[in-house]
């Protein structure tokens, strides 16, 4: 499986250093690849779409805050075994590429349209803080991923990880044990919640901002997506934080 | 007087048109893609002239001085478009807008032109809407219409305050279409700076690009200026600060005749001078007349006291407050027309009443519209006995619905809130009549030299009426222009390109280029816009909302003395061969030199009060222009001579009125 | 009143360009702002220094030609105001202000203050327009009815004045809603049905081709936009785009 993923990554990777010769660095060409406009609706799709990854993640992670060892062994080893889920994370793994890789292609096309800077520039007149630095927040969220792939999801997959019998003899790795030795180191748990405040700000110009990308627009609609988007940017990374939070402090 | 032949088709007038059209010699288009052709300037005329042109299939080099065929002075005009549609089934007609614009013209346009005007207007809208032009509309989608001054119809067609944006965006967008199919090669940041004859007809122009700096010669086989009016000889006016008369006065110096050049528009609603280094002058809508009362303190001491700041306005208690348009028009009241209603508020102010600091300001006064309106809204509310304050705001909200964006761009340029004080008003330069002489073609003086928009002479008269410059300009660039420059070129089929390498266009390079150097090389210390401020302020003395005999001698003489101290005074800093708007200004403000004196000869010799023309000799015991037919029913057409403006002569066309009978404008 | 001018120098395209302090007085709280430039400019030509090149015509808010970044903002510190409709009352005596030529790849500067935005022409000749040619036969103007809303939102992307305030303001120097509100004014007629889908891909090719950043919907365009156009226009072009993107042969 784990040969399984490399390949795909180093395909998505070959796809996009092909394509780099049509489209470089400005976007030139018409259509759904290679326009400026494509560029944002795979954005803001891939983006949508890791935030219903958020949201099943959050939902899979709730037993820790309940203590409950069983549950969260059960739930991480349906997540990595079940063969629908194992698909769908391959689109979630492609999203995460094609997101950060999108994201850093606009960032450099965007300092290239204004090469000569402003001595004087006054942002904050006219758009909020979270909407001019998205790709600063979203490096930062990358990072976080990283590391946080690294502690778990790697040593899910390939890490030497303790066994644990559930009541009925069935033997999962215990990923909860790692997790909560994880958020019991101080360091590791604030770097969580800072990364976690991160991408609420992240979200919290970004939800919205991808149903206007996508043109999904309307008078009677977009005031209740805006604010739905500000729900969500403050409970789901504000749930998350809550947890190792929960587990430092208990 | 025979190189006066306007040219005018026979038969009845509501004939002329379509039989001239249809006698018209054609070009195949084969050899339409042999013929180039020249449009200057960019506004509503030239932009609509060089994309039907081009769509015809000739070859067109348009020229612009703005970075933007899109931004024209056209652009600015805000109230609408008139059009004989009868949409609003008021009885309108191609003959009644036809018979108001000649009446509204005081009667000193050409007949033949204005009715043919009028026949294409209901073109003019189709054309627009199908452009996807957005004019107002109705709930049940079509499209809205208002009145404007001096008729009895609604055939104004409008987009809010921005009319002329829409407009010119329309013409801009099928001038960009073919711009892209490389019909039109465009010229912008290009001034015309000479017009190049070859044996005697116009055959190229030498352009400054004025990003580098250089000359560039072009040829064509026709020129058509399409380059506006030249109300900033005054310096102070509505037009914009790169409006000029460059190019027509170049055209006029090589043999263009100027026609009526002292018919200048004055209009009455605009924002006051506020101070010496006020650079323009903006405009509020004529619609404003509808609703504000005019007055001024009936008493000097109160007039004086106002003007120190000691008292305001609303303390002024009505029986000390002079309504003068209401006292001396009860007919028509504050609705006169707009050259009555601003030697009106001029007369008051040099009697001592005006009310801003510099005391030529009248106020506009809303308090009895809000007043009305707000009375009007309470009993539609069904409130008995409602609060002054009640009223106050409601009828606050009901002027706010009709003029809201007007009075917030008074608000935003004086700092006042003319809901609560009354707004300052002064007339102001707005829109030349006067222009260069074109017969029925648009063919001026000059064999194959055209003239379209208001950079001709023939349509409005002494006096335009409100919406019929759009009008004309689209008339004149969209359904005349493309059919009779065809006449022209007819003949030219077989005349091959035109080279840029022969003598003519050696000469007038050098002849420009030698203007600017000298320019450049003068040894004065003096800025350009001082002069043209000084220019500004004898025009606007001598030959503005009131002419007399003896000022305007003294003005030509000032004017004279001017021009000669502007060159030697004169400084221009900076290179040739460079980006320089001072150098741009010198030569225009050059050109302003010379017409202005034209002007005043014009004003001088025309012994008659006629539109904006208002010469102090005529006028009635109750101070009302006083016409005379029998002897200046004519267009003064002046022709350049002896290389001074000064000098300039005279050639008569006589206008013949066989449709509408002349009858004295009365408004009392 | 007085004040401390910080104005951007550049001899031409090839020149570094460099910031130039200078002070002006005699100010009166009724100017405009290029008023007070006017009147920088013949100090200038007094002292010998080559007065300050800016874009300006019409003066009144419309032509789209005055173009100044003051103090970091698109226009100056006003809402719903081009540089030329804003007032010296707006700042205080003795203010130091900072102005600046409005600055994108696609908007190289001329000269000082002036910049080339001829890319907007370009992005206009890829598809802004309805293709028809002049015609004394087209159908009558009342032929079809257009619902007043409709006509109402088309007429409100049409009043953009093509000043480059989005694309200065922006900070990815991004031309979305310039080019938006031209694709939304047709796109909401029934005129500019037949050639819809071409024109969005195509004025989008072109706005790309010139070098503009991306919409990263910060708003700010919409804030500074001396029209008031709104972003809604960036979301319908978004729609439309997608659309044609999907059906287009």
């Amino acid at each position: 499986m784990g040969f399984a993923f490399i390949l795909c990554c180093a395909s998505l990777g070959q796809y996009f250093c092909d394509n780099l010769e049509f489209i470089p660095f400005m976007a030139t060409s018409r259509g759904l690849f290679g326009s400026s406009l494509a560029r944002k609706y795979w954005m803001a799709l891939t983006g949508l779409f890791l935030c219903s990854f958020l949201v099943v993640h959050l939902l899979g992670n709730l037993p820790l805050l309940t203590g409950n060892q069983e549950t969260f062994n059960a739930y991480a080893h349906f997540m990595t075994t079940f063969p629908l889920i194992k698909a769908v994370s391959y689109l979630l793994y492609g999203s995460i590429l094609l997101h950060t890789f999108d994201g850093l292609m606009l960032a450099r096309q965007n300092m290239a349209a204004r090469p000569a800077g402003y001595v004087k520039y006054h942002g904050a007149a006219n758009a909020n803080w979270s909407s001019r630095n998205m790709a600063l927040l979203g490096t930062f969220t990358l990072l976080f991923l990283i590391i946080h792939m690294k502690s778990f999801w790697y040593e899910m997959h390939w890490g030497n990880v303790p066994m644990y019998t559930d009541a009925d003899g069935a033997v999962y790795k215990d990923l909860y044990t790692i997790t909560v030795a994880a958020f019991e180191q101080i360091w590791y748990s604030l770097f969580y919640v800072l990364a976690m405040i991160s991408l609420g700000f992240h979200l919290w110009h970004g939800f919205a901002s991808a149903f206007q990308t996508m043109g999904w627009s309307h008078p009677r609609y977009t005031p209740i997506i805006r604010a739905f988007g500000y729900g969500f940017s403050v409970l789901v990374p504000a749930t998350f934080a809550s947890i190792p939070l929960y587990i430092l402090l208990t | 007087m025979s190189t006066l032949n306007a040219h005018i088709p026979e038969g009845p007038i509501a004939e002329k048109w379509t039989k001239h059209k249809a006698k018209i010699p054609l070009v195949s288009p084969a050899n339409k893609r042999q013929i180039d052709v020249i449009v200057v300037g960019t506004g509503l005329a030239g932009s609509s002239a060089a994309a039907s042109l081009a769509e015809l299939g000739y070859n067109v080099k348009a020229f612009c001085f703005q970075d933007s065929p899109r931004r024209a002075h056209s652009i600015a005009a805000q109230g609408g478009i008139n059009a004989a549609k009868n949409y609003q089934n008021d009885g309108d007609s191609t003959f009644r807008l036809f018979y108001d614009t000649i009446k509204g013209g005081d009667y000193r346009s050409r007949e033949a032109n204005v009715h043919r005007l009028a026949e294409v207007s209901a073109n003019i809208i189709d054309q627009c809407v199908a452009q996807g032009v957005p004019f107002a509309r109705d709930y049940g989608g079509q499209l809205d219409n208002r009145s404007f001054g001096g008729v009895q119809v609604s055939r104004t067609f409008y987009a809010k305050g921005q009319t002329g944006q829409q407009l010119l965006l329309g013409a801009y967008s099928a001038l960009s279409r073919q711009i892209a199919k490389g019909r039109v090669k465009m010229y912008a940041r290009h001034e015309m700076v000479d017009l190049v004859l070859v044996d005697g007809k116009a055959r190229g122009i030498i352009a400054r690009d004025l990003v580098s700096g250089e000359l560039e010669r072009h040829s064509a086989h026709a020129v058509l200026l399409c380059t506006g009016g030249y109300g900033n000889v005054f310096y102070l006016s509505t037009n914009a600060m790169g409006s000029n008369v460059t190019a027509a006065w170049k055209a006029h110096r090589k043999g263009a005749f100027m026609a009526n050049p002292c018919f200048t528009q004055i209009h009455p609603t605009c924002i006051p001078v506020s101070g010496h280094f006020q650079s323009k002058l903006t405009l509020m809508s004529e619609s404003l007349r509808n609703d504000g009362r005019i007055w001024v303190p009936k008493k000097k001491e109160d007039a004086e006291a106002i003007r120190a700041g000691k008292l305001q306005p609303v303390q002024l208690a009505e029986e000390d407050r002079d309504y003068y348009l209401e006292r001396r028009y009860p007919a028509f009241g504050n609705l006169v027309p707009r050259d009555v209603a601003s030697r009106a508020a001029k007369e008051r102010c040099d009697a001592g009443h005006g009310v801003n600091k510099t005391g030529e300001a009248v106020y506009l006064d809303f308090a009895s519209a809000i007043e009305r309106y707000g009375k009007e809204a309470a009993h539609v509310q069904g409130l008995h006995q409602p609060s002054p304050e009640k009223i106050r705001e409601l009828g606050e909200a009901i002027v706010e619905s009709k003029y809201g964006n007007l009075f917030q761009m008074y608000e935003k340029i004086t700092a006042q809130n003319p809901y609560k004080t009354p707004m300052m008003i002064y007339p102001a330069v707005h829109y030349t009549m006067g222009g260069i002489w074109v017969d029925y073609n648009l063919m001026t003086t000059v064999p194959g030299l055209f003239a379209l928009g208001e950079a001709n002479f023939s349509d409005h008269g002494a006096n335009r009426l409100g919406a019929s410059a759009l009008m004309q300009g689209l008339a004149d660039g969209y359904f005349v222009a493309p059919y009779t420059v065809g006449t022209y070129l007819a003949d030219d089929i077989r005349t091959g390109k035109i080279s840029t390498e022969l003598p003519e266009f050696e000469e007038a390079e050098k002849a420009a280029r030698e203007r600017m150097e000298k320019f450049l090389t003068n040894p004065g210390t003096t800025p350009v816009e001082v002069f043209h401020r000084e220019l500004g302020k004898i025009m606007w003395d001598q030959c503005g909302m009131a002419r007399n005999e003896a000022g305007l001698k003294q003005a030509i003489a000032d004017i004279r003395a001017l021009r000669e101290r502007f060159y030697k005074e004169v400084k221009v800093p900076g290179k040739m061969h460079e980006m320089n708007p001072e150098l741009d200004k010198a030569g225009r403000v050059a050109d302003f030199l010379e017409l202005g004196e034209l002007m005043c000869l014009d004003a001088l010799s025309r012994e008659e009060s006629c539109g904006g023309h208002f010469r102090e000799e005529f006028q009635s015991e109750e101070g009302e222009a006083v016409r005379r037919d029998d002897e200046f029913a004519y267009v003064a057409a002046w022709e350049f001579s002896d290389q001074d403006p000064g000098k300039a002569k005279l050639h008569k066309e006589a206008l013949v009125f066989e449709n509408v009978k002349l009858i004295t404008r009365s408004y009392k | 009143m007085k004040f401390t001018l910080n104005v951007w120098r550049q001899n031409g395209p090839q020149d570094k360009g460099r910031m130039e302090t200078y002070q002006v007085d005699q100010v009166s709280d009724d100017m405009s702002f290029l008023e007070m430039i006017d009147v920088l400019n013949e100090q200038l030509i007094g002292q010998g220094i080559d007065p300050v090149v800016f874009d300006h015509d019409c003066r009144e808010g419309i032509c789209g030609m005055c173009s100044m970044f003051i103090n970091g903002e698109a226009h100056g510190p006003g809402r719903g105001v081009t540089t030329c409709q804003l007032h010296m009352r707006e700042f205080s005596d003795g203010d130091t202000i900072t102005i600046e030529p409005f600055r994108a790849k696609a908007f190289p500067v001329i000269k000082d203050l002036m910049v080339d935005r001829s890319a907007f022409d370009r992005i206009i000749q890829a598809g802004g327009y309805v293709s028809v040619n002049t015609s004394g036969n087209l159908p009558d103007a009342n032929a079809t009815p257009i619902e007043k809303p409709d006509a109402d939102a088309a007429f409100d992307a049409a009043t953009c004045i093509g000043c480059g305030a989005c694309v200065a303001t922006c900070k990815n120097a991004s031309a979305m809603l310039f080019t938006s509100a031209k694709v939304s004014q047709f796109a909401l007629l029934p005129q500019g049905q037949v050639e819809a889908a071409d024109r969005v891909l195509n004025m989008v090719k072109q706005m790309d081709l010139e070098g503009f950043g991306n919409c990263t919907n910060t708003g700010a365009c919409e804030v500074e936009c001396p029209k008031g156009i709104s972003i809604e226009n960036i979301a319908r072009m978004n729609r439309e785009y997608l659309s044609a993107s999907l059906t287009s042969k």
